[in-house]
């Protein structure tokens, strides 16, 4: 064998990367596209060979995490039966000794808790959706929404990152990350996974968030997604310093070109040219940022679907608008987190005061993509980090009410990129405790997004510690093929 | 060095083109079939049996696979028994057949798995190892190294030592030639940047470039200067703290605050001293273990407890004490072994001979330390810890107790003079028995020698339950009569039930009289310890100091207050509180004595309800915080009470058995009302009691800033250990205890020495251990070379990278053995050698042909780290504090990063710290888990919750806008304009010159010196036409702004630092 053949038997990028000129020539793509000039590739967009694996149905992603753990009972699992059975206690029968969180353990009593809410059947598919959440109920024809999700965690922390990573633990890479590893990047100028936060009115204090849900774990951290701030820099030293006009920064940025070039010159070292690379990009992202995040290029009409809180920064309202205009520029993973779902109690007002944060603008965003065509290959999930208890934490009054973390079942929603629109997936038994048809893993949840996006999960892996390591974990799961077109 | 990932590996057939091209055909490319050499077992077929192979056939005897047949593709006599391999005879081996199959129910592996076929390149070496005999080896790394004989080399002139007879030997079977010596400044820079990461000084390059000395007699001598450099241990520690985990914060949920840097001190100093690697690795696995542990050998164990720590309310404590346990496995056998242990604890290693018994019997050497597996919302330290005072901490601390003896001597010697009957206080008291009518309370608990309410209490009509379940009521005498006295145990407390019922918006009061036997106890609550705390309550400190709370969520929906003065112990006093209903902290005032307290408010964002689902205790929260002293006379109000309604109680209280007629009173009664008089009495009895009440505060304080550390600590009697099935917490399978061991692969422990932590440690250090001296060795090559001999630097199993030198390896392992483990001496011989000290210069063929560096024909150039990076800049600016350990520091961060994510709990706010602390070396910079700070994660540091033996290298436009935006940057751009000024009068070449050196260590060539002059030119004018931008830019950064030259020329110097900061090669090493 020699040099000749094997370069053409092996993909040449990947030939690069394992050789170790990835990053300085070819695979900076990944966070950003490079658009080297003199690259005679027509893969510039840093995806892995051989990916996708499929035909994607979905190109991007957008996850509306719903961080706390909002309940089914108030949502999206309509649990008529329960009135009749309004404090009782809940059967041994149906709990079977599980185990429950160190904060209800000790509680002497679990009485049932029926939701105060009425549901109401939407859409031709009659979906019983809460009328905590009317906006929704409006979309629910292209919804699909799914009541039997559960996970192995029951505390926030470890349930969460287990969510985002497929571990309980922390160290391995979030799913954007993985995305964005995988396939690359769509666009020239913005990162290819972008984080947004926003806190809830539901709860003073919600559960802490933290920058490992975005991390790359062990993947290189350039596939880290970048959080987009609602400060005055929405992303970390974006803005040039006081006393350093764009004219003067220009010119410091061609010195510096001009210095590197003569020193690659001297070394032969690729990694800087990708340095001058770089450079030139942060350049054009302190264009392109403020320009993402400036909306009033936005007509009142499509300001006012996304309801009032759309005008103030860093609103759930606002970051689902610029998640819409994100995915106009082809950011290929954006994922949202509202803080506030943690109802140990004073559920009946933390809850509508969470729904209707989130309500209209989740709505309104579905609207958005699909009078923009952008749904069909945009895939968005709606959901938290595991459920709610049938149980009352706490007292149980006729106005007040708490539930306790409930792992063994709950509910979500996905939306567009290839997911059947006006359809329920899965079933609980009466007391919305146990599954009782067609159970959805954490990880076949997640086995289902990269699917949509083209990626059979099994097959995209990492050598870790020893192990191919993946985002779906090491037990077999599998995407959920009945809810997909 | 070049950019990599180096933990991310492609596993298609890529992986073995490469292995192949690197070592069956020669480099060059010159090679053909007949000069091929033998197939190496370790080198060319075990990667792909264990790739391909060993997940079925492999050690793991419960896989699927397991079930159809017992072939074993890694044990040499199965594989021969079933025929799957004859040795000599290719075509006759079923393992041939199978990988080359296109029957789908034939072909290995299974189409359907998730692991690929073999590709040609795969199949021919699989079918000469057979044809050669099919030898199997045992993995190279776990046979013990011997060091070989220097190889021979034709251009011996080259060599400097045994290291580069290895390389040279190499570089000449590729038929390549060395680079030439790197110069004299490129030289210094990189060996001080690799051996101090930091940049050496105008003088150090001077020095080295102006020595007579021959050339590599003043390399050693610049060698031995760094080494023997404090910089030399702080750059060490910064790498092992990655592979220890090392942190700030104890990483889940609230990520509260933990204080480590006494261990950080330990690891910088053990470096400095250059203490034996052997040592270092016992102290910290085992030092309180040692015979007569020295307090230096303890803090070091704090290494195996910087893992993360729950404190999120709720979780399970034993399943949490379980991942602490899995972690330290996982730690001890990554930074020491080299081995990917952890797969292991759910199933025997599909690659490695370690079972998943074995697993669990390397974690029973961890499974008794003393700890728990949730601290519920415990801020700071977690026991077990140490409480280290400085030199001179204790004999402040005796001088304030003389001070305090002598302060409350003279209180009672001022007392015992006080005649409470001139006091005007006393008369009002009087006066108000007298004169008002008696105060109606809402609940009114006498407990005058018994447990009833006062009938006319509106709240409740029955008898409290007393739960005095080992004790009956005990009464004493008190200032009012009788006092219930609780004796602080957890079944003595009295419960109230749900009678009186306050929420956020009620105002309510009350009044008790207490007697304090030890600090620290809730005298009333109603309170739901596990619900975050809420609840109402008042908490006596330690110190005597009262604590309110109102809680929704005890962390961050919360009202908490604390007095500032103290009840006194073992003596009577009277407390009262009110609170007016407003959900604010200012609603809450404490009197003591019918003395309005100071209150310090340490919460105050209280906004939902207080109502707990839990009685009203006397003595006690729902679980826990026992009080021990005697109360009596408890009153409730649903209203705010004001002073003279609180002194009327008293007073009512006084006169209450036999009248306010002093004369008729006790001594012993009379004392107690002097002191409570006394509060009120002014003059000189309050001077001496607020003296005596200041010397308490400042020993308390200074007392809380004693430092601790969290350290290792084994129970008395051993945990039980059990294999945990599926690895999961509550699964233990308990029909076999297990006993501390290894794995029976490696050399067994000594038998008379008791399995303990100490034993491992002494274990792993044995002389006759594989893996730590290589392990170790491969580590510290990988800091001048990017990368290690064994590439995959935390992977020496079967599923690692073979080393690219083995002979080379393993003399360096067990010269670093009989070196005595000395690691300064290791890293002199590594750089004092021709091969470290090559050019890293190349022509882009030369690059092509071998881009990682791998046959190390050149010297490495990468970019530095995320802590050099900054420490670098920092020097170059001349802003960089060399003050050596101490607590860590808070430099330029973008402010609301914690609090974005956070939300307020745990330590919501970071506070930027000043003057010193604003420029030390990156070390020592705050590490909070879940919050990384902003630069360094840009950089490629890892978020420190993990072991990590080794980093990715990237280069991003995040890191462009870091370094061009960064005040941190701006400001050392600012500090390097200013040296540039400083350094000549008037003279922009000279300055330029300078600067550049400052940077680089070289003078910049006539292209680039024109590119700054252009530079500096076009920037005079800019800011000379605009002061203002100017202005604006000198004012980024805390540190002061010279006046040498004017504004304008200071900015268009300020921007052409900045270029030169940006330079690769100022990142590059």
């Amino acid at each position: 064998m020699n040099r000749l053949t094997f370069t053409q038997h092996a993909n040449r990028r990947a030939f690069l990367r394992q050789s170790g000129v990835g990053l300085g020539a070819v695979a900076l793509g990944s966070l950003f596209q490079t658009g080297h000039a003199n690259s005679t590739e027509s893969r510039t967009s840093g995806a892995l060979g051989g990916l996708p694996h499929h035909t994607p149905t979905a190109k991007r992603v957008i996850y509306l995490f719903q961080s706390g753990a909002p309940s089914q009972f108030e949502t999206f699992d309509y649990k008529p039966g329960l009135k009749a059975l309004r404090s009782t206690e809940l059967p041994d029968s149906v709990r079977m000794g599980q185990r429950l969180t160190g904060m209800t353990a000790n509680q002497s009593a679990f009485p049932i808790a029926p939701s105060m809410f009425d549901f109401t059947q939407s859409g031709e598919a009659g979906t019983w959706i809460s009328d905590l959440l009317p906006y929704t109920g409006k979309i629910a024809d292209e919804l699909c929404v799914i009541r039997s999700i559960h996970t192995e965690a029951i505390n926030h922390d470890p349930a969460i990152t287990f969510c985002q990573t497929g571990s309980q633990l922390a160290g391995r890479p979030s799913m954007g990350a993985w995305v964005a590893y995988g396939l690359g990047t769509l666009n020239r100028d913005l990162p290819t996974f972008v984080s947004l936060i926003s806190r809830g009115m539901g709860r003073a204090a919600g559960q802490p968030l933290y920058d490992r849900l975005w991390g790359s774990g062990f993947l290189p951290s350039k596939y880290q997604g970048v959080k987009l701030r609602s400060s005055k820099e929405p992303v970390l030293y974006l803005n040039t310093p006081q006393g350093i006009s764009q004219a003067t920064r220009r010119g410091m940025l061609d010195d510096i070109a001009e210095m590197n070039r003569q020193k690659f010159a001297e070394t032969a070292d690729p990694e800087i040219l990708t340095r001058i690379e770089q450079y030139e990009l942060a350049f054009r992202m302190q264009a392109t940022v403020p320009e993402l995040t400036d909306i009033s290029g936005e007509t009142k009409q499509v300001l006012d679907m996304y309801g009032p809180d759309v005008h103030k920064p860093g609103t759930y309202a606002r970051n689902c608008l610029l998640a819409r205009r994100m995915i106009q520029r082809d950011v290929r993973f954006v994922q949202l987190y509202h803080m506030g779902w943690d109802q140990h109690n004073s559920l009946p007002d933390h809850m509508s005061k969470q729904c209707k944060d989130t309500d209209q603008p989740s709505a309104a965003l579905i609207r958005d993509l699909q009078q923009r065509g952008l749904l069909e290959d945009t895939l968005v999930i709606w959901g938290g980090e595991f459920g709610r208890t049938v149980y009352c934490q706490g007292k149980l009054t006729k106005q007040d009410y708490g539930r306790d973390h409930h792992p063994r079942c709950f509910s979500i929603w996905m939306s567009g990129g290839g997911v059947k629109p006006g359809i329920v997936y899965g079933k609980t038994d009466d007391f919305g405790y146990n599954i009782v048809e067609n159970p959805v893993h954490v990880n076949d949840l997640n086995a289902t997004i990269l699917h949509c996006l083209g990626i059979d999960h099994n097959r995209l892996t990492v050598k870790h510690q020893g192990l191919e390591t993946r985002l779906t974990g090491v037990t077999k799961h599998n995407p959920v093929h009945d809810i997909l077109i | 060095m070049f950019p990599q990932i180096p933990i991310v590996r492609m596993t298609d057939f890529v992986t073995a083109c490469c292995l192949a091209l690197c070592f069956c055909m020669a480099l060059g490319g010159h090679a053909s079939e007949q000069s091929l050499p033998t197939v190496d077992f370790n080198r060319d077929i075990r990667p792909i049996l264990s790739d391909r192979c060993f997940a079925c056939h492999g050690p793991d005897r419960n896989s699927e696979a397991s079930e159809l047949t017992d072939l074993r593709l890694d044990v040499r006599e199965s594989a021969v028994e079933h025929e799957t391999i004859v040795p000599g005879d290719a075509k006759s081996s079923e393992l041939l057949k199978r990988v080359l199959s296109d029957d789908p129910d034939e072909l290995m592996p299974p189409g359907d798995s998730q692991t690929p076929r073999l590709n040609e390149q795969q199949i021919e070496l699989l079918r000469r190892w057979i044809e050669e005999g099919a030898e199997y080896q045992m993995l190279w790394s776990f046979i013990p190294p011997q060091q070989a004989e220097l190889p021979q080399t034709q251009s011996a002139e080259w060599t400097k030592n045994a290291i580069d007879h290895f390389v040279l030997a190499r570089l000449e079977e590729e038929r390549l030639r060395p680079s030439p010596r790197a110069d004299r400044q490129t030289l210094v820079r990189q060996v001080t940047l690799d051996l101090t990461g930091l940049p050496p000084t105008l003088a150090e390059v001077k020095d080295f470039i102006n020595d007579r000395a021959p050339l590599q007699q003043a390399f050693e001598k610049v060698v031995d200067r760094l080494l023997a450099s404090p910089q030399y241990g702080e750059h060490m520690a910064a790498e092992w703290l990655q592979l220890a985990r090392f942190a700030d914060s104890n990483g889940y949920q609230n990520d509260f605050r933990r204080s480590m840097w006494l261990w950080r001190d330990w690891v910088i100093g053990a470096f400095n001293d250059n203490m034996p690697f052997d040592q270092f690795a016992v102290e910290q696995m085992a030092g309180d273990l040692l015979p007569k542990a020295s307090q230096s050998q303890i803090i070091a164990t704090g290494f195996h407890r910087n893992n993360r720590t729950v404190t999120e309310s709720g979780s399970i404590d034993e399943e949490w004490r379980v991942e602490n346990n899995i972690d330290r496995v996982e730690t001890t056998a990554a930074a020491f072994l080299g081995l990917t242990i952890g797969c292991a604890r759910c199933h025997d290693h599909k690659y490695d001979p370690i079972t998943q018994k074995e697993f669990y019997q390397f974690y029973a050497f961890f499974n008794s330390i003393d700890e728990k597996g949730v601290y519920g919302e415990t801020r700071g330290n977690v026991g077990p810890k140490l409480r280290v005072p400085r030199v001179g901490d204790e004999q402040r601390l005796a001088e304030f107790d003389t001070k305090i003896n002598q302060a409350e001597q003279n209180v009672l010697e001022t007392l015992a003079k006080f005649d409470p009957r001139e006091s005007d206080w006393l008369d009002k008291l009087r006066a108000a028995v007298v004169s008002k009518p008696s105060l109606q309370p809402y609940l009114h608990l006498p407990l005058q020698g018994g447990l009833e309410v006062t009938p006319s209490s509106p709240a409740y009509s029955q008898v409290p339950v007393a739960r005095f379940l080992a004790d009956a009521p005990k009464w004493k005498n008190s200032l009012t009569g009788k006092s219930l006295r609780l004796v602080g145990r957890s079944g003595t407390y009295l419960d109230l039930g749900k009678s009186i019922n306050p929420d956020r918006d009620s105002a309510f009061s009350y009044s008790v009289w207490i007697r304090l036997e030890r600090g620290n106890g809730t005298f009333i609550s109603r309170m739901d310890d596990s619900a975050n705390f809420r609840g109402w309550d008042t908490l006596v400190l330690e110190d005597g100091r009262l604590q309110v709370h109102l809680n929704h969520h005890g962390d961050d929906n919360a009202i908490a207050v604390t007095t500032e003065e103290s009840i006194p112990l073992d003596r009577w006093a009277h407390v009262g509180l009110t609170y007016d209903g407003s959900s604010l902290a200012s609603g809450v005032v404490v009197f003591i004595n019918c003395k309005r307290t100071t209150l310090q408010v340490e919460k105050d964002n209280l906004k939902d309800t207080i109502v707990a689902n839990q009685p009203v205790r006397i003595g006690r929260r729902s679980n826990g915080s026992f009080f021990r002293g005697a109360v009596s006379e408890f009153r409730w109000f649903k209203r705010v009470l004001t002073v003279e309604e609180m002194e009327q109680l008293i007073a009512g209280d006084l006169a209450q058995p036999q009248g306010f007629e002093l004369e008729s009173w006790s001594e012993t009664r009379l004392a107690l009302l002097r002191e409570l008089v006394a509060d009120h009495a002014g003059g000189e009895l309050q001077a001496v009691k607020e003296a005596e009440a200041e010397l308490r505060k400042q020993r308390k304080e200074f007392d809380s800033q004693i430092p601790t550390v969290m350290i290792l600590k084994d129970l008395e009697t051993p945990r039980p250990t059990y294999l945990l099935k599926r690895g999961v917490y509550d699964a233990p399978d308990e029909s076999e205890q297990l006993r501390p061991d290894v794995p029976a692969m490696f050399a067994a422990l000594e038998a008379e020495e008791p399995p303990n932590r100490l034993t491992l440690a002494r274990w792993l250090t044995d002389p006759t251990n594989p893996l730590v001296a290589r392990v170790t060795v491969n580590r510290i090559w990988q800091r001048f070379f990017g990368h290690g001999i064994v590439k995959s630097s935390d992977d020496f199993g079967a599923q690692g990278d073979p080393p690219s030198h083995p002979k080379l390896l393993d003399w360096l392992a067990v010269e670093f053995v009989e070196s005595g483990w000395n690691l300064k001496e290791l890293q002199k011989l590594i750089v004092v050698s021709a091969t470290y000290q090559q050019s890293s210069a190349v022509t882009e063929a030369e690059f092509r042909h071998d881009p990682e560096n791998r046959l190390l024909a050149r010297g490495a150039r990468f970019r530095l780290s995320a802590e050099v990076i900054r420490d670098n800049a920092l020097s170059i600016g001349g802003l960089l504090s060399k003050t050596l350990g101490g607590p860590s520091v808070k430099p330029y961060q973008p402010s609301g990063l914690w609090k974005e994510l956070a939300g307020g709990a745990g330590e919501p706010d970071y506070v930027q710290s000043e003057g010193d602390d604003l420029y030390r070396r990156s070390l020592y910079t705050n590490r909070k888990r879940t919050v990384p700070h902003s630069t360094m994660s840009t950089f490629d540091a890892p978020s420190f919750e993990i072991c990590q033996a080794k980093r990715s290298i990237t280069n991003t436009p995040l890191q462009a806008l870091a370094l061009l935006n960064d005040v941190t940057y701006v400001e050392a751009a600012r500090g390097l304009a200013q040296r540039m000024i400083n350094i000549v009068s008037d003279n922009q070449v000279e300055r330029l010159r300078h600067g550049f050196r400052l940077a680089t260590a070289r003078w910049p060539t006539e292209k680039e010196l024109k590119v700054l002059l252009l530079a500096l030119d076009r920037n005079l004018k800019t800011y000379q036409s605009d002061s203002a931008a100017a202005n604006e830019l000198l004012e980024h950064g805390e540190s002061s702004v010279g006046d040498a030259v004017g504004p304008a020329e200071l900015a268009a110097y300020t921007v052409v630092a900045g270029v030169i900061l940006n330079l690769d090669e100022t990142i590059t090493r």
